[in-house]
């Protein structure tokens, strides 16, 4: 089914064709973009905390760092999520996924010496299984996804509370940081990069130095070359390859894609299995970061990766959007958590920002939608 | 006629669903360049049948016979690989999605080895446009939502895909139900240029006046059985319609109707009478 070469065509195609082909402005092809909205948004939520925080620092690098990372362990599964929602599902056990591989990787390597690498190898083997799971039931019942990940939120949450009190008797496991050490595949997910450029930059005065003239920022943190580097690869799939083809046709209709040749199930399994592994990237991030794990953590981050995929353009029920969205809808989210910290507006106001914003942004996009279906 | 191979022939096949007969015993053949026309009113087994030939079911007896050769097609992917194209009523388009994603979706021409294989866009925006103009319709841009088109043009461009992609034999599920009467012209058209190109073409449709002037053959279908082919030779639009109907349960219907109507006025005769009494009384 996947030739890629048509099997007859019709006429040699004469080089004049390609000027019947009208250049479209380019402020009018933007206008089609999913992420519009979210570039929008980005522009006046940025514009905003850098006239009403201005001098509390959130702007220097420490800051812009600071917001890049909230924003980075967001973006890592709001991407998968991205995804996800345009192949037409959603994920709702992600949270509990970063719970479960968090005691995946720690048990393991502190209860029981494993090396670290193999733990972590572990959780994403048990991750892939728990996609490609969620997956084929999806598929093999045609119950909406909604129901099947609700499931398995509980079941995952469950199992990593469970499984951690059978084997320690706790449901934190500290200590990583011990047997992180020389841990080639642990070293993927800690620490920090091109630290000699931040080096050299401090020592030309181009960045803030501290006492000791040390750069204060000594590097890119790793979640953000994460976050930037699966941000890059989603959109490349999404709009250069056939697989991404295929996610936006299973998404917008599956049935019309199945009888197109596009194989919907198996599409729709790799996707589910690509937000289990995002979540236990995001969990190994945050373990190699911390240094523990804990049965609570990743809570409700399900929820806050459909926000981001939202406010990023994508359309619930499938078929549209766009990673690069989704990014954005992170980078939203990181400036509107920080820069409420930054401001000093009381935190609480936090969700009822958040809860506005997707409000808006889901209105703007329908808004957008409906435009882009006019032009003609 | 008879002595050439038919590019598809079905052979006694009948399909059953459990205790469900939704297709005895069904034979027809279709020539290259030829079309046949499916008729036959809802529940007849049209859809079983186009779904038989497009290989979404497994016929529960009898065969398939593409160019002479029995075939049996475990998904649709395999059909469509053995040149059996079948546009659906839903015409397997996704709105949102642009032209030439739409019409080389599942089957997209790439560049480049490994990893880093792309969708070669230049060579399917240029390919979606050219065979667009084919048949007759300008795209400004190909990358616009195909939602844009009207019905009768996206008809028209799952059928070009169809054509493009090589296929041998066309199946068009009602092509024209849902159009206006220029669009299904439009459509029926194209219908008679994909057999000059010769394509065996099975045009499923209830609208007899769509399909008589591109048909050459009909075949009836009733309760999941074949009322039998006929050449269009043989058949006038009247005794098409008629058979399709059923023109006995016409007659019948004709006479309830006069029924109906006579009792109708003997209540008004009888109203007329005590016309006052019924007006407070509206239980009658």
């Amino acid at each position: 089914m996947q030739s890629n070469t048509p099997p007859q065509s019709s006429t040699p195609v004469a080089e004049q064709q390609d000027e019947r082909i009208q250049r479209v402005p380019f402020w009018k092809k933007a206008l089609s973009r999913p992420e519009l909205g979210a570039l929008a948004g980005t522009v006046l939520v940025l514009a905003f905390f850098i006239v009403s925080s201005s001098g509390t620092g959130m702007f220097t690098p420490a800051g812009i760092v600071n917001f890049l990372e909230v924003s980075a362990q967001l973006g890592i599964i709001a991407t998968a999520a991205a995804l996800l929602m345009i192949g037409g599902e959603f994920d709702l056990s992600i949270g509990s996924m970063i719970g479960l591989a968090g005691i995946l990787i720690a048990i393991p390597a502190v209860e029981y010496g494993w090396p670290l690498w193999a733990a972590m190898l572990l959780a994403f083997s048990c991750a892939a299984l728990v996609g490609w799971i969620n997956g084929n039931l999806v598929n093999r019942t045609g119950l909406p996804s909604f129901i099947v990940t609700l499931g398995f939120l509980f079941i995952l949450r469950g199992m990593a509370i469970g499984i951690s009190r059978l084997l320690t008797g706790r449901t934190q496991i500290g200590g990583i940081h011990d047997h992180m050490a020389g841990d080639w595949f642990a070293a993927l997910f800690s620490g920090e990069v091109a630290t000699g450029l931040f080096a050299w930059m401090a020592g030309q005065g181009w960045i803030a130095t501290n006492f000791a003239g040390n750069p204060v920022v000594t590097g890119i943190p790793v979640s953000i070359v994460w976050w930037l580097g699966l941000t890059a690869v989603a959109t490349w799939v999404l709009l250069c390859t056939p697989y991404g083809n295929w996610i936006f046709a299973s998404g917008g209709d599956a049935n019309a894609a199945r009888n197109s040749g596009v194989p919907v199930h198996r599409v729709k399994i790799s996707l589910f299995m690509f937000t289990a592994l995002s979540a236990t990237v995001f969990a190994c991030l945050q373990v190699m970061d911390t240094g523990s794990a804990d049965t609570i953590r990743g809570l409700l981050k399900e929820l806050e990766a459909i926000i981001a995929v939202v406010i990023g353009g994508a359309l619930l029920t499938g078929g549209y959007g766009s990673a690069i969205g989704a990014a954005l809808g992170a980078l939203i989210f990181g400036l509107v958590q920080m820069g409420i910290f930054y401001t000093g507006v009381n935190t609480d106001w936090f969700q009822v920002f958040l809860g506005a914003m997707l409000l808006i942004a889901v209105l703007f996009n329908n808004f957008m939608r409906k435009k882009a279906m006019e032009a003609k | 006629m008879s002595e050439r191979t038919p590019m598809i022939e079905m052979r006694n096949v009948s399909k059953h669903f459990g205790s469900v007969i939704a297709l005895s015993d069904i034979s027809m053949q279709v020539q290259a360049g030829e079309v046949m026309c499916l008729l036959g009113d809802n529940g007849a087994g049209k859809s079983t049948l186009i779904k038989t030939l497009s290989g979404v079911h497994r016929p529960t007896e009898g065969e398939l016979l593409l160019n002479g050769e029995s075939v049996r097609f475990k998904s649709p992917a395999y059909a469509l690989d053995a040149g059996i194209a079948t546009v659906f009523q839903d015409l397997a388009m996704i709105p949102l999605m642009s032209i030439t994603r739409n019409f080389f979706m599942g089957r997209e021409p790439t560049v480049g080895w490994g990893p880093l294989k792309r969708i070669d866009w230049k060579r399917a925006d240029r390919i979606a446009m050219q065979e667009m103009s084919r048949i007759g319709i300008d795209v400004r841009d190909p990358s616009q939502p195909v939602g844009t088109l009207s019905g009768g043009e996206r008809q028209c461009v799952a059928i070009a895909r169809a054509v493009y992609f090589g296929a041998r034999v066309l199946i068009l599920d009602e092509p024209t139900s849902a159009l206006g009467v220029k669009q299904a012209s439009v459509v029926l058209r194209y219908i008679a240029k994909a057999r000059s190109d010769g394509l065996a073409v099975i045009f499923i449709t209830h609208n007899v006046h769509h399909a008589y002037p591109v048909a050459d053959a009909f075949t009836l279908l009733k309760r999941g059985g074949s009322l039998g082919t006929f050449r269009k030779e043989e058949i006038s639009r009247e005794e098409v319609l008629n058979m399709m109907a059923g023109g006995a349960e016409l007659e019948s219907l004709d006479a309830e109707l006069a029924e109906f109507q006579q009792s109708d006025r003997q209540q008004q005769q009888s109203s007329g009478a005590n016309a006052p009494s019924l007006s407070q009384a509206p239980s009658t």
